[in-house]
């Protein structure tokens, strides 16, 4: 259990549009994950948690640092690590059956077999009777569960979710949260799960990495150490709860510092944060 | 339609102009006198309009089809390599801003009057056309697409195959159908500069000869077979792709 799954040490990220200065999207980063471990990346919106996860994707490569995946340096992405998307990116020339099919049969998987595989995991979204449906047939949650079951079917070592929940009804988060915490604790796959929300990160992880902007980095890492299963009515966790949520609207008055300059003193009577909501999405 | 054929007919009656300039389209002006659709249709009975036409599709077909394959892999050579794109990319953005037909005495100088000739600015001007469109669509296939596959294992020709080609496929049938009206002109544009037979080089005839029957009737085939195209190959197909992609189109 207590194998290192991946370790990034010192990476920094910079995106260059012109000749101009690059945007720094990550500055020395280390982190060092468990295999198993589930970890939640938190933090305001632009501080480079779609980059770290792309990176450990493969999708995008690092300006400088190094990262290890099973000791091993990465060569490009790999279906040993299935990326779930802020958007759900379904190929709509595709039946939802042919989507979460799709990279079974990359494996080799025989069809027969592919087709049952994603079928039962289209029931557990709910979304067994849209099997033949087309994706634009599909409202944006329904799609977004077909991503997370395309992701799932793979059966991957490592998962990487980049709010998978985000574009969902509360119901349907709820029990795929239950589903997920299901899966991660029989595959006892590493899961990295980037959030907005609070909550769902407190309930849900083993670590939470709260990050920050402007140059994006690890502000803190807060380890949750509650017994499953959770609830998040337990006292321990809206505790956590409480001290991420602090240091997090700290780091959230800084960006608005940054971006409204002397208008901020006008502006600090509206940000009153609710634990409860998708913290950060609106800024 | 009849409202047209009428006014047509009564210009002819009422001898506006002189009947060879403007013949008759249904009833001859004098017993066994000449009329378009007598001519259209014995000139199909007699195979010399059937041929014609047959001529001129074949090349067509022929010259289009060999644009496809140029433009295609043109289109994505700019789309895969900036190199190529400001290259090849910017010559080709430029020659597209050159008529099909300036071409045609190029084409007559290297390939003499003929078929050659008249194929090479078929596929000339759809290739261009088609090299645009098709480096325009793959550009702008959506990242998001790419790296999902990429993140379920897919790279190389598998990608390109299940993922850029069938994300373009909706923008690649716009860019054909632009192609094919464009490959249709310059058929018959060659054909009546080049002279190597086909409706073009008929419609050269018919003017040589004054016979404005025949002009009309050549007029007629181009028309029905460019829009009988248009609309039963292309417009279907665009229409069935636009719903499997489900992308909406403004009635
Ligand atoms: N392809 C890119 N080109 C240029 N800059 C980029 C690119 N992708 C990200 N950035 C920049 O990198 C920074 C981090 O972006 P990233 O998408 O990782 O943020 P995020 O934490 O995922 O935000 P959100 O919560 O809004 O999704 C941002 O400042 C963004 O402008
Ligand atoms: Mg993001």
């Amino acid at each position: 259990m207590a194998e290192e799954h991946i370790i990034l040490k010192n990476i920094h990220k910079g995106f260059h549009r012109n000749e101009d200065t690059p945007t720094i999207a990550l500055d020395d980063v280390t982190l060092t994950i468990k295999k198993g471990e589930f970890v939640s990346l938190l933090g305001p919106s632009g501080c480079g948690k779609s980059t770290l996860l792309n990176i450990i994707a493969g999708l995008e490569k690092e300006s400088s640092g190094s990262l290890l995946v099973n000791d091993r340096p990465i060569k490009g992405p790999g279906n040993d690590r299935i990326v779930v998307f802020q958007e759900s990116g379904l190929f709509p020339w595709m039946s939802v059956l042919d989507n979460v099919m799709y990279g079974l049969l990359i494996k080799k998987v025989p069809k027969e077999e592919a087709n049952k595989r994603a079928m039962d995991w289209l029931q557990k979204v709910h979304l067994g009777k849209f099997a033949n449906s087309m994706p634009h047939e599909l409202s944006g949650g329904m799609k977004q569960r077909v991503a997370i079951a395309r992701a799932l079917v793979m059966d991957p070592e490592i998962l990487l979710m980049d709010e998978p929940f985000a574009a969902l009804d509360e119901q349907t988060r709820m029990v795929l949260h239950k589903e997920l915490e299901k899966i991660w604790r029989e595959t006892g796959k590493t899961i990295i799960f980037v959030t907005h929300n609070i909550r769902e990160a407190v309930v849900l992880s083993d670590r939470i990495v709260l990050m920050k902007t402007r140059p994006g980095g690890i502000k803190n890492i807060f380890p949750v150490q509650a017994a499953r299963p959770r609830i998040s009515s337990d006292s321990l966790l809206i505790h956590l709860e409480n001290r991420i949520l602090t240091e997090l609207e700290q780091e959230m008055e800084k960006v608005l510092k940054e971006e409204l300059g002397s208008d901020y003193a006008l502006k600090t009577d509206h940000l009153r944060v609710d634990p409860h909501s998708n913290m950060g999405s609106d800024i | 339609m009849l409202i047209l054929i009428a006014i047509w007919e009564a210009i002819s009656k009422f001898e506006v102009f002189p009947s060879f300039m403007w013949p008759p389209f249904i009833i001859p002006n004098d017993p066994g006198g000449v009329t378009v659709v007598k001519t259209l249709v014995n000139g199909l009975i007699s195979g010399q309009l059937l041929l014609a036409t047959g001529t001129s599709l074949w090349r067509l077909i022929l010259g289009f089809v060999i644009a496809v394959i140029i433009g295609l892999l043109l289109g994505f050579l700019i789309y895969k390599y900036k190199i190529v794109d400001d290259t090849l990319g910017f010559f080709v953005t430029s020659l597209q801003a050159i008529p099909n037909l300036v071409w045609m005495p190029i084409a007559i100088l290297w390939f003499g009057l003929g078929v050659e000739s008249v194929i090479f600015i078929v596929i000339l001007g759809a290739a261009l056309s088609i090299t645009i469109t098709s480096s325009t669509a793959f550009k702008s296939v959506p990242p998001l697409l790419i790296r999902v596959a990429s993140t379920m294992g897919s790279s190389g020709f598998h990608l390109f195959r299940t993922v850029i080609f069938k994300s373009t496929v909706p923008q690649q049938i716009a860019g054909l159908r632009l192609a094919w009206a464009l490959a249709w002109r310059s058929v018959l544009a060659g054909e009546l500069l080049g002279g190597s037979g086909g409706l073009g080089t008929l419609l050269d005839l018919g003017r040589s000869i004054q016979a404005m029957d025949l002009i009309f009737s050549i007029m007629i085939i181009i028309g029905v077979i460019g829009s009988f195209i248009d609309n039963f190959v292309f417009v279907r197909l665009e229409r069935m792709v636009l719903k499997k992609y489900g992308i909406q189109t403004t009635p």
